[in-house]
């Protein structure tokens, strides 16, 4: 007996799970063969242009569009009468018209749009429209929307109040009580936008034969575009073929339809042709969906040692002048002070108020940001107080997995632990924490997030995630999915879940991603939701298509099934030496069947849906990612500037499908965490946006951004593809409350309001400088008199 | 709309074509000859994302006249690979992930060849100078500076002197 070393071949399988994986679509970024919506081949497509309101709130009295129709050139113009249907991604909360109807309530919404045979006459014609409009009063902060007798902007929310949340879990007052130290802060956060580096762009063709529309579009979430598409057009959805070719970044702008989508449809079909409709920079930034401008109020109770007894958090989100993702984003706020440490108690109101700026959205680490900055910032403070080390405040609340939240979110993996220890070991906090050089501090936060909501947006009663998987003549597999693959690597991640399944090297496989036409439907890349959800299904796929592999190869072989095992390129016998090649068992597979075509589908489990209360799914997940950072930096107190030396990040994912992904992502998200503590900030006067432009809008350029040293924590999640975890927002929010503690080491300044710009910083500075001064003269006046 | 003939090398293929006097270098480029590799990221000089190399210096295409190249060659991401092999900084920028979501990158890539053909072995200080005003929102540019690094290596030197 001379058999073949049956260990020796199993790990002859190069494994695709786990491998430092260069994208599969990368050589095309790289070459500049990507073809991104406005790079699409469209020589004859007519130019689209939108005319936008000059007001921030206005009734519309007219809209003369007649000289422009008359133009040579002009193709069509369309307007609020085009579409009287509203549009929004959660269906309870539609309130927005692609074109705006009766009313503006935001300068810079889209009233009118024309197609023209080039840009210039789509130009002149937009400039011969003659809007009629009647200033009416404006609100722009939350504070003003909410005051008795402000003007109301949507005739069905009195008070401009979008949604209120009241969620009360155990005794708030008990756990108070019982705390060894109570304390409670205000927190003001600026409003931040995505600034993804492609502008929004659409192509749009109408097929007039056939009554037929297709687009193209920069979208996360080509399904959501797809319902929106067929309602607001008034067409069955099997008229309709969405595709989303290379998209350049989202990060949450692009997880709701977006008005231009929508628009350059209609103007496709008025036109009876092909539009393209590319926005400038500033009209992308007017699109915004970002985070909103949130005030937080925040009380913590904690004993002696520093465990959290009770927590109570008001919410207050200006979320601008439309529904969009609203009340889900002020329910995310909530329903993430918890399932990152152990808290018997809350309390949480939650605001969400319309005013007259461009509508807020998602955004990555949606809704879980600006409160995690206040918990992380608040509890840095007590544990201060209490003389004790940060760290060790996180550790005497850590969650032991599994665990149920009080408010019902279930946690079956938790690394954060382990994260707590690499990052405190890599930065040598121990060692260097107080003993640093006047103007350097060390801060340090954690952070988590949901790997994939757990209840989609439509409830439509079919799985989360469909993988599709055809196997032809050729032996090569082709990946069909809806993911739609932004540049965090998805399309990568799906094949080598179903190379590693099958044991195939990724040359074997194609991915086609996002076109309605030929891949499944997929709810899109939000809440983190696609590694987790749709990672589920290509296992489950290569599965479906291994068991065809296999029963074909025991046919071959003369043996059942249960007798072979599948070793990617050879089948074989599990106790002899027959071994049948891949190629092989592919034709002998086919013989009968013909053309392959297996899938694979994930659902999540019901277990993890969340509870009964009215709210309760958002925040619920099958996994959750944990990450804890150190952020060291040096303080400029003459300037106020603030620079970051280096950043140490632990991230929980669970297992690394890719942990060169995993890297790039942790990595960008501190960085933009980093943005948004340091610079970002939209601003308006007026309601007029002073930063629409990557100018006012700073974003850090690579001369300020730091190393970010990266590990890589797995705490394998039993609901996870190959355990893993969702990567590319956990790490975000994190940075910014361990930002304003290492400022507070430094300086001893606890910043409360964000972003941490040198203005905001130096005044702080200056106002304590002039405390101490008085508080100097009082007791030195005090001194003298009393001698 | 007034023309004029602009003499042109793109990629180093010469070229005669009229263009109009206010045509923009990126919209030559993009439209007339579907080098798309040139990105719009921005409404003009903000984002660095349609870097090309002029006489071999980096330029932002969105804010420079078309005419203004007459006489002049003209360098895109397209011309980098030859013989259909991505040159050396391209497979870093691919093999180190210095990539994510793609848009950024041909001017990223251009402004750093740009780089490493004046100053072949640079610091990593020199390499954030260099690629200071080309913005990318994925990679918080770690991964770019280990993929411009990676390329300057001394292996890489011998490379360049070949």
């Amino acid at each position: 007996m001379n058999a073949p070393d049956k260990t020796a071949l199993r790990t002859a399988v190069p494994p695709a799970v786990g491998v430092r994986q260069p994208l599969i679509d990368g050589v095309e970024k790289v070459t500049g063969r990507a073809l991104y919506t406005a790079d699409l081949p469209a020589r004859h497509a007519l130019i689209g242009a939108i005319l936008r309101s000059p007001l921030p709130h206005a009734r519309i009295r007219g809209i003369d569009t007649r000289a422009a129709r008359a133009m040579p050139g002009v193709r069509a113009v369309v307007t609020g009468d085009d579409c009287d249907v509203p549009y929004g991604v959660i269906p309870i909360a539609q309130n927005e018209f692609p074109l705006a109807r009766e009313r503006v309530r935001y300068r810079g919404e889209p009233v009118a749009a024309v197609a023209a045979v080039d840009e210039a006459t789509a130009r002149a014609a937009l400039a011969a429209i003659a809007l009629d409009l009647e200033p009416l009063p404006a609100v722009f902060d939350a504070k003003s929307a909410l005051v008795a007798g402000a003007v109301q902007l949507h005739e069905n929310k009195p008070g401009n109040i979008e949604r209120e949340v009241d969620h009360t879990f155990g005794d708030v007052e008990a756990g108070l009580a019982t705390a060894t130290l109570v304390r409670e802060e205000r927190f003001h956060y600026a409003e931040v936008t995505h600034a993804m580096m492609e502008p929004n762009a659409a192509l749009a063709e109408w097929d007039a034969e056939r009554e037929r529309l297709t687009l193209h579009s920069v979208t996360q979430v080509p399904y959501y575009v797809h319902l929106a598409l067929a309602r607001c057009l008034r067409l069955d959805e099997s008229q309709i073929r969405v595709i989303k070719p290379f998209v350049g970044g989202g990060f949450g702008h692009r997880t709701e339809t977006l008005n231009f989508e929508i628009i350059a449809s209609l103007l496709a079909r008025a036109a009876a042709g092909t539009i393209k409709l590319e926005l400038t920079r500033e009209e992308t930034f007017l699109t915004h969906r970002g985070r909103p401008e949130t005030d937080v109020r925040l009380k913590i109770g904690l004993t002696r040692e520093g465990r959290i007894t009770a927590i109570d958090c008001e919410v207050i989100q200006r979320g601008g002048a439309y529904a969009g993702y609203g009340l889900v984003t002020i329910l995310y706020a909530g329903a993430l002070l918890h399932a990152i440490y152990r808290v018997p108690a809350s309390r949480y109101h939650g605001l969400r108020v319309y005013a007259n700026t461009p509508p807020s959205g998602a955004m990555r680490g949606h809704g879980s940001v600006d409160v995690r900055h206040a918990f992380e910032a608040l509890l840095d403070a007590m544990s201060a107080e209490l003389g004790l080390d940060p760290f060790a405040v996180r550790r005497a609340n850590l969650i032991i997995a599994p665990h149920r939240t009080i408010n019902d979110l279930q946690v079956n993996s938790c690394g954060l632990a382990e994260c707590l220890d690499k990052v405190e070991a890599a930065s040598l906090w121990r060692e260097r924490r107080g003993r640093l050089p006047k103007g350097r501090g060390l801060g340090m936060a954690c952070s988590h997030y949901v790997s994939g909501s757990a209840k989609p947006v439509h409830w439509t009663g079919e799985p989360h995630a469909v993988v599709n998987l055809k196997l032809d003549f050729d032996g090569s597999i082709t990946v069909l999915t809806g993911a739609a693959d932004i540049g965090q690597g998805s399309s990568t991640l799906i094949a080598q879940a179903v190379a590693e399944v099958l044991g195939l090297s990724l040359e074997r496989l194609r991915v086609i991603a996002n076109d309605s036409a030929v891949t499944p439907k997929d709810n899109g890349s939000y809440s983190s939701r696609v590694s987790f959800m749709v990672g589920n299904a290509a296992i489950r796929a290569g599965e479906a298509l291994r068991s065809v592999l296999v029963t074909a190869a025991a046919r071959k072989l003369g043996v059942s099934e249960a007798e072979v095992e599948c070793l990617g390129e050879l089948y074989r016998l599990v106790d002899g030496e027959k071994t049948i090649g891949y190629r092989d068992v592919v034709t002998a597979a086919l013989e009968d069947a013909g053309t392959l075509t297996v899938k694979g589908v994930w659902s999540t489990p019901v277990e993890v849906q969340g509870g009964k209360f009215k709210g309760a799914a958002v925040g619920t997940g099958a996994g959750y990612s944990y990450a804890a950072q150190v952020v060291e930096v040096d303080v400029d107190e003459a300037t106020g500037v603030v620079r970051v030396l280096r950043v140490w990040v632990a991230h929980d994912c669970g297992r690394a499908i890719n942990p060169l992904a995993v890297e790039g992502q942790v990595q960008g998200s501190v960085w933009m965490g980093m943005g948004q503590a340091l610079t970002e900030e939209t601003r308006y006067a007026d309601g007029l946006p002073l930063a629409a432009n990557f100018l006012d809008y700073r974003i850090p350029t690579i001369v300020e951004s730091p190393p970010i040293d990266t590990f890589i924590v797995e705490a394998p999640d039993p609901h996870g593809p190959f355990g893993a975890k969702e990567a590319g927002e956990g790490s975000l929010s994190g940075f910014i409350p361990a930002l304003t503690n290492a400022i507070a080491d430094a300086t001893g300044l606890r910043l409360t309001e964000l972003p941490a710009s040198p203005d905001r910083l130096l005044d702080a500075l200056q106002a304590r400088a002039r405390k101490r001064r008085l508080q100097q003269a009082i007791a030195e006046a005090t001194q003298q008199g009393g001698a | 709309m007034p023309k004029r003939l602009l003499c042109i090398t793109v990629n180093g293929r010469r070229r005669e074509d009229a263009v109009a006097d206010h045509a923009l270098l990126i919209d030559y480029l993009r439209e007339d000859l579907g080098l798309t590799g040139t990105k719009r990221g921005c409404d003009g000089g903000e984002c660095g994302a349609c870097t090309v190399l002029i006489d071999g210096e980096p330029r932002l295409a969105c804010i420079t006249l078309a005419v203004r190249c007459d006489g002049l060659e003209v360098e895109t991401i397209e011309a980098l690979a030859a013989n259909g092999r991505m040159s050396r900084l391209q497979q870093a920028f691919h093999e180190k992930l210095g990539t994510q979501c793609g848009f950024c990158t041909p001017g990223m890539i251009m402004a750093a060849e740009a780089l490493l053909r004046r100053t072949p072995l640079p610091s990593e200080a020199q390499i954030r100078e260099a690629l200071s005003g080309n913005l990318c929102r994925c990679t918080g540019y770690v991964k770019i500076i280990e993929a411009v690094q990676a390329t300057a290596e001394p292996a890489g030197a011998v490379g360049v002197a070949e």
